[in-house]
């Protein structure tokens, strides 16, 4: 009982078919209060739309979403404001400089204090010399800066992070995962996040579901599934799910 | 959580949100003057070429003469129309094109409020096209469309209230089929032009036509307009037919917009908004 009231995302079921293909197929999951939890699995394994979901962007074909303690899609609008989202694959938009951006969606999430928000998030993120420049003239690292502000600026109790280090170099995907591991201990804020880097996956979350063809298809601790699968490296058990590899499987099995 | 103020917390419709969004729209404008000139450029040339038609027509044409400005006017009350629909469509293009739907959208922002956010833009946009274009007819012809007094404020907001349908009913067809749909945007309105009468009485038109025609709202602007101009006469019955047809179709377009809106959620088109 007090795991259920802990978690902070309680998905039963969740399914999502596109005519015929099924995207996401019967997924249940929760994740705790607090934690960092990967959605992990291979191109088409159905991490962003289970991400999209989450969001209210996307409408399940079956199952029940509990974000934060409200039914996802009964009542979003309760729960939207408590959380945010950023992924490389929704900008914002490139004419309007940083702060005119981070200064529109700190009013639609209703700060009260937007100016001072956008200040203390720019020394926090390193960015203060980039708020009038126009965002679409910033390097894809300025930009991932400019993109987690934006996810920020209502300091979520609940972070959805859609490949947040993809196409970074190692230096600024380091200082992004370290911003994130530092965030988490400042707030207490919940974090789910899908990835294709392993090492960042290891290193920030404390449990992994692991996807594949829509289903989850193991579960646990970065050291319990590398433990689980004989294996040296989140990659390599990734490998073996992603191949179904019976040297996986086997181990899974002993 | 601190950060936020309490009534955002709960469900309804927020001024704050629309303003937000108005804002951006406000920010996009202010940072190319391109964008700017391009609002007053069309509705500008439109009064001049029509002005000097204007003035060939008073002299070959009876029915011009009875009221020189019957012709400015109308083109004028047209360009409210057709400013007003691409008011709200290019406001929601900005979206697609900078790929955001899918920000705003999990932000608390309602469909509702985006809607009004984009008809506000259009009613801003417009004024910045026709303004200049109404100012321009008054040294340049001797024109005010402004003489008309308070009936001038009666068609130009049933020609806003037409404009948002359209606007409203097209950003719907985009947000369901993609930027592939996006130069409906630009030639939508012209769809119902032949049956607006607004260069000519309704009378001309075929039976049926004439059916059609006073089953859309402009048909019954332009009608008033000219009773105006011609007879001096502001006729309620033209202005309430109008009112009612906008009620009906603003409220179908803003149906069809939920619909789109839903069916994108289905379909996954808030995040892939491509064509």
């Amino acid at each position: 009982m007090n795991l259920m009231m802990d978690a902070v995302i309680q998905v039963q079921a969740l399914t999502k078919r596109f005519d015929r293909a099924v995207a996401v197929d019967a997924v249940s999951f929760d994740v705790r209060r607090g934690s960092t939890t990967a959605l992990l699995g291979g191109n088409g394994a159905g991490k962003t739309t289970t991400l999209s979901m989450l969001l209210g962007l996307l409408l399940p074909t079956a199952g029940s979403i509990r974000v934060l303690g409200e039914d996802m899609l009964r009542h979003r609008y309760r729960v939207l404001p408590r959380m945010n989202f950023s992924s490389p694959y929704v900008e914002v938009p490139r004419r309007l400089t940083v702060a005119q951006n981070l200064t529109v969606y700190g009013h639609l999430y209703g700060l009260r204090q937007v100016r001072r928000r956008i200040q203390s998030l720019a020394r926090d993120l390193d960015m203060t010399e980039l708020l009038d420049r126009p965002t679409g003239q910033l390097s894809a690292g300025q930009r991932t800066r400019v993109a987690l502000a934006k996810a920020l600026i209502n300091d979520p109790s609940l972070l959805l992070l859609d490949e947040p280090t993809a196409s970074l170099d190692p230096d600024t995907g380091d200082w992004v995962r370290s911003y994130l591991e530092r965030y988490r201990g400042r707030t207490g804020a919940t974090i789910l996040l899908a990835s294709h880097n392993m090492a960042e996956v290891e290193r920030l979350c404390d449990m992994v579901l692991m996807l594949r063809r829509g289903r989850i298809v193991d579960r646990g601790a970065p050291a319990e599934l590398i433990a689980r699968y004989g294996r040296h490296t989140l990659e390599e058990v990734f490998l073996d799910i992603a191949r179904e590899r019976a040297h996986g499987a086997q181990a899974a099995a002993q | 959580m601190t950060l936020l103020d309490a009534p955002t917390l709960g469900t309804g419709f927020s001024a704050r949100r629309i303003g937000a969004l108005i804002l951006r729209y406000l920010y996009v404008l202010r940072s190319s003057w391109p964008r700017l000139l391009e609002l007053a450029y069309w509705p500008a040339m439109q009064v001049v070429v029509w002005g000097f038609i204007t003035q060939f027509f008073v002299t070959n044409s009876s029915w011009v003469a009875r009221a020189s400005g019957v012709l400015l006017g109308a083109v004028m009350l047209w360009d409210v129309l057709f400013r007003s629909q691409l008011g709200v469509s290019v406001s929601f293009l900005e979206e697609m094109w900078s790929r955001n739907l899918g920000h705003l959208f999990v932000s608390p922002l309602r469909p509702s409020e985006f809607v009004a956010a984009l008809t506000t833009m259009s009613l801003v946009r417009t004024a910045i096209g026709m303004v200049p274009a109404a100012l321009l007819a008054i040294p340049l012809y001797h024109f005010s469309i402004f003489d008309l007094g308070l009936p001038l404020l009666a068609f130009f907001a049933n020609l806003m209230v037409t404009g948002w349908a359209i606007g409203i009913a097209v950003s719907a067809l985009i947000l369901r089929y993609g930027l592939g749909a996006e130069s409906f945007a630009w030639v939508a309105v012209f769809a119902i032009s032949p049956v607006s009468a607004v260069y000519y009485p309704v009378h001309v038109l075929p039976g049926w036509l004439q059916i059609v025609a006073y089953a859309l709202p402009p048909a019954h602007v332009f009608e008033g307009m000219r009773a105006l101009m011609f007879d001096h006469v502001f006729r309620l019955d033209y202005f309430a037919a109008a009112a009612a047809l906008n009620a009906l179709y603003l409220a179908a377009a803003g149906i069809v917009f939920l619909l789109a809106f839903a069916q994108a959620r289905r379909l996954g088109k808030l995040l892939q908004v491509g064509e």
